[in-house]
């Protein structure tokens, strides 16, 4: 197993979100969690990369069988977990090569790998822009500062196809996106779709669905999976919402 | 009935009057030392000196820096040595005094004269320097000399060292200036004013690097402006223990523009205050003020900019802005911008924000496998870098952002 994550309780500011929640992502498979606005969606993903502030009063996350919550955002990453964020954040006065430059190079080093060199970097940002139609003079400006919504995706999937990771989490990626888009950054994720590689897909809407087809679909509510099915269960959902659902965990 | 009260004079304070009476000088170096006399150091009930009180903070006044023997000349010149060039011809000040045999020959068009150069003494620091400096090193630019890049050097040794330059751009000049304090140790008690006058439609992009560990600096620019000039300061200060910079700049012709930016990289109990005045005497003026600090552990920060609009000086357009990250719970940002506005034809504004590191950011950077602390340092230079971009001249913001990353190796490290 992946990512199996065990009766996980989270709280913040003492509210609880998530509440015994139970999931488990099998190596190559491509899992999609819906639900309500509100169920917990995000805080499970942010749980995962280990954003702070989430109190975890239960539970926990497996990732290939050793223990996540003990980790640090950057150990997990180097570990080869991966959030595509709902909101990339800002960071002014970083140009976004340095960034990528960075991240490439922190992680191979946590692995005991050395530093890529300079021309070996370039091609493989020059490579992955070229396939999500990234303008490459963007890549010189400050980490998502001034990018539309559709280029701060675009250049999440990119950071993504830049730092291979196992276990790729994409919080709302649809979100903010025009049909065009939709479709590049969709492209984008299932270039990288293979056998060891598994995804978590984070949605509101079958939409993405369409582009990324789940080998499976939980719903959540509630802070917790309420049911699991096939890619059929998103077009139900589609059709009759989450009112059936929203009962089933109360 | 009338009480005098008496100030006592603190230990400090009885050295300056003790070393001013030995050198027995007369006219206008005695009168200056008079009204500093008179009032004594600043202390915090001087509202200019609120946050920084000199009098407590100077607990012994170092003695005089001597004139440059041989032996400190080629110390001096050791110093120098690495230091990479800045400007084209280098000007060098060793202890406050003009070291010809370790500066630049001047550019054709530009003297360099010693002469005594005066100037309104009404503030501690200026009275201080007014009655101790040695000669003042005058620039004088001719009025056909081409663009003028010079590199101020001061080297610093021991003691209580004064230095004072006065420059005049002539009309239309063009004129670069990186101006660098360095040598300085924590027995060196620093106080350097420069006179700056920039004539009509002339220019002058100055330059200000305080990275040496002075146990005090004290700097004081005096900037006139004419009408249609321009003048720009970067200041990169991060090093002495006590930094006070006070510009005191005015517009006496219309149309000039100013812009004072700076940045202040402060940890341990290092103290840094940027004190300055624009004064618009003329209309269609614009002033610019923008500072930012990073300040970690225990050290302060301050920054008290007012901007006078005298009546007359309308459409003035200024704009103030004042931005601190704070590393630490213990440190700390005292922000005092003022606007004083006489005139009712002007646009004028003020900014200032205190924060931490933003986690949001952090937090970003580590999901993508980067180090907390390397993460940090990414945003502390950036947070630097992106001031350091207000300096025109490139080989001069290179100097600054190797001085920036300096520092933050050294935090790390």
């Amino acid at each position: 197993m992946m990512l199996e994550v065990k009766n996980l309780s989270v709280s913040i500011h003492d509210q609880p979100i998530l509440d015994g929640l139970n999931l488990k992502v099998e190596p190559g498979q491509v899992a999609a969690i819906m639900g309500p606005n509100g169920s917990g969606k995000s805080t499970l993903s942010y749980v995962i990369a280990g954003k702070p502030d989430y109190e975890v009063t239960g539970g926990e996350i497996l990732f290939d069988g050793e223990n996540l919550l003990a980790l640090e955002p950057n150990e997990r990453a180097a570990k080869g977990v991966f959030l595509a964020f709902q909101y990339p954040v800002e960071i002014p006065g970083v140009a976004t090569m340095t960034f990528l430059k960075a991240s490439l190079n922190a992680q191979r080093r946590a692995r005991g790998e050395g530093d890529l060199t300079t021309p070996d970097f370039m091609r493989q940002v020059k490579t992955a822009a070229q396939s999500l139609k990234v303008d490459f003079d963007m890549l010189k400006r400050p980490v998502n500062v001034g990018f539309s919504g559709g280029e701060k995706k675009r250049v999440e999937i990119l950071q993504m196809a830049l730092l291979q990771p196992r276990l790729c989490v994409l919080d709302e990626t649809d979100s903010g996106l025009d049909i065009d888009a939709l479709r590049i950054v969709s492209e984008g994720v299932n270039a990288l779709r293979d056998a060891g590689r598994s995804f978590l897909v984070i949605t509101h809407y079958q939409r993405l669905l369409d582009h990324i087809k789940p080998d499976v679909v939980h719903v959540m509510s509630k802070g917790r999976i309420v049911k699991t099915g096939g890619a059929d269960l998103a077009l139900e959902l589609e059709r009759n919402g989450y009112r059936d659902y929203s009962e089933a965990a109360a | 009935m009338t009480s005098h009260v008496s100030r006592l004079r603190t230990e400090a304070e009885t050295a300056l009057e003790a070393q001013f009476a030995a050198l027995d000088l007369k006219g206008a170096r005695s009168d200056a030392f008079a009204a500093f006399s008179a009032k004594g150091l600043p202390s915090r009930r001087d509202e200019a000196w609120h946050y920084t009180d000199l009098r407590a903070a100077l607990k012994h006044a170092a003695p005089l820096a001597k004139a440059p023997d041989a032996a400190r000349m080629q110390a001096a010149g050791a110093t120098l040595q690495p230091l990479p060039r800045v400007g084209e011809t280098r000007l060098v000040l060793v202890d406050g005094h003009y070291a010809p045999s370790l500066s630049d020959r001047a550019p054709p068009g530009v003297t360099f004269v010693l002469a005594e150069a005066t100037t309104q003494a009404d503030d501690a620091l200026l009275a201080l320097n007014t009655a101790f400096a040695p000669a003042a090193l005058g620039v004088e630019i001719a009025a056909e000399a081409g663009p003028v890049s010079l590199e101020i050097v001061h080297i610093d040794g021991p003691g209580a060292v004064y230095a004072r330059i006065a420059l005049s751009a002539p009309k239309r000049a063009v004129v670069a200036v990186f101006e660098r304090f360095e040598g300085a140790s924590r027995e060196t008690q620093r106080n350097a004013v420069a006179l700056i006058d920039v004539a009509e439609g002339a220019s002058c992009e100055w330059t200000t690097l305080v990275a040496d560990a002075a146990a005090l600096h004290l700097e004081a620019p005096v900037v006139r402006l004419a009408g249609d000039a321009r003048f720009t300061n970067f200041a990169l200060v991060c090093g002495p223990a006590l930094a006070r910079r006070q510009i005191d700049a005015s517009h006496s012709g219309p149309g000039a523009k100013i812009a004072l930016n700076g940045l202040s990289l402060i940890d341990g109990v290092r103290h840094a205050d940027t004190t300055l005045t624009v004064r618009h005497s003329a209309p269609h003026g614009e002033s610019r003020e923008f500072f930012r600090h990073i300040v970690a552990d225990e050290a302060v920060g301050v920054y008290q900019g007012k901007v006078i609009v005298d009546q007359y000086a309308q459409k003035t357009d200024g704009g103030m802005k004042s931005q601190a990250l704070l590393l630490s719970p213990n440190a700390q940002m005292n922000n005092k911008p003022e606007l004083e506005i006489f005139a009712d034809d002007v646009v004028c504004g003020h900014g200032a924000t205190v924060a931490a590191l933003d986690p949001e950011q952090i937090f970003y950077l580590q999901a993508r496998g980067i180090v907390r602390a390397d993460a940090e340092a990414m945003l502390l230079e950036a947070f630097g870098i992106e001031a350091i971009e207000r300096v025109a001249d490139e080989k001069a913001r290179d100097a600054l952002n190797e001085r920036l990353r300096d520092w933050l190796k050294r935090r790390a490290g």
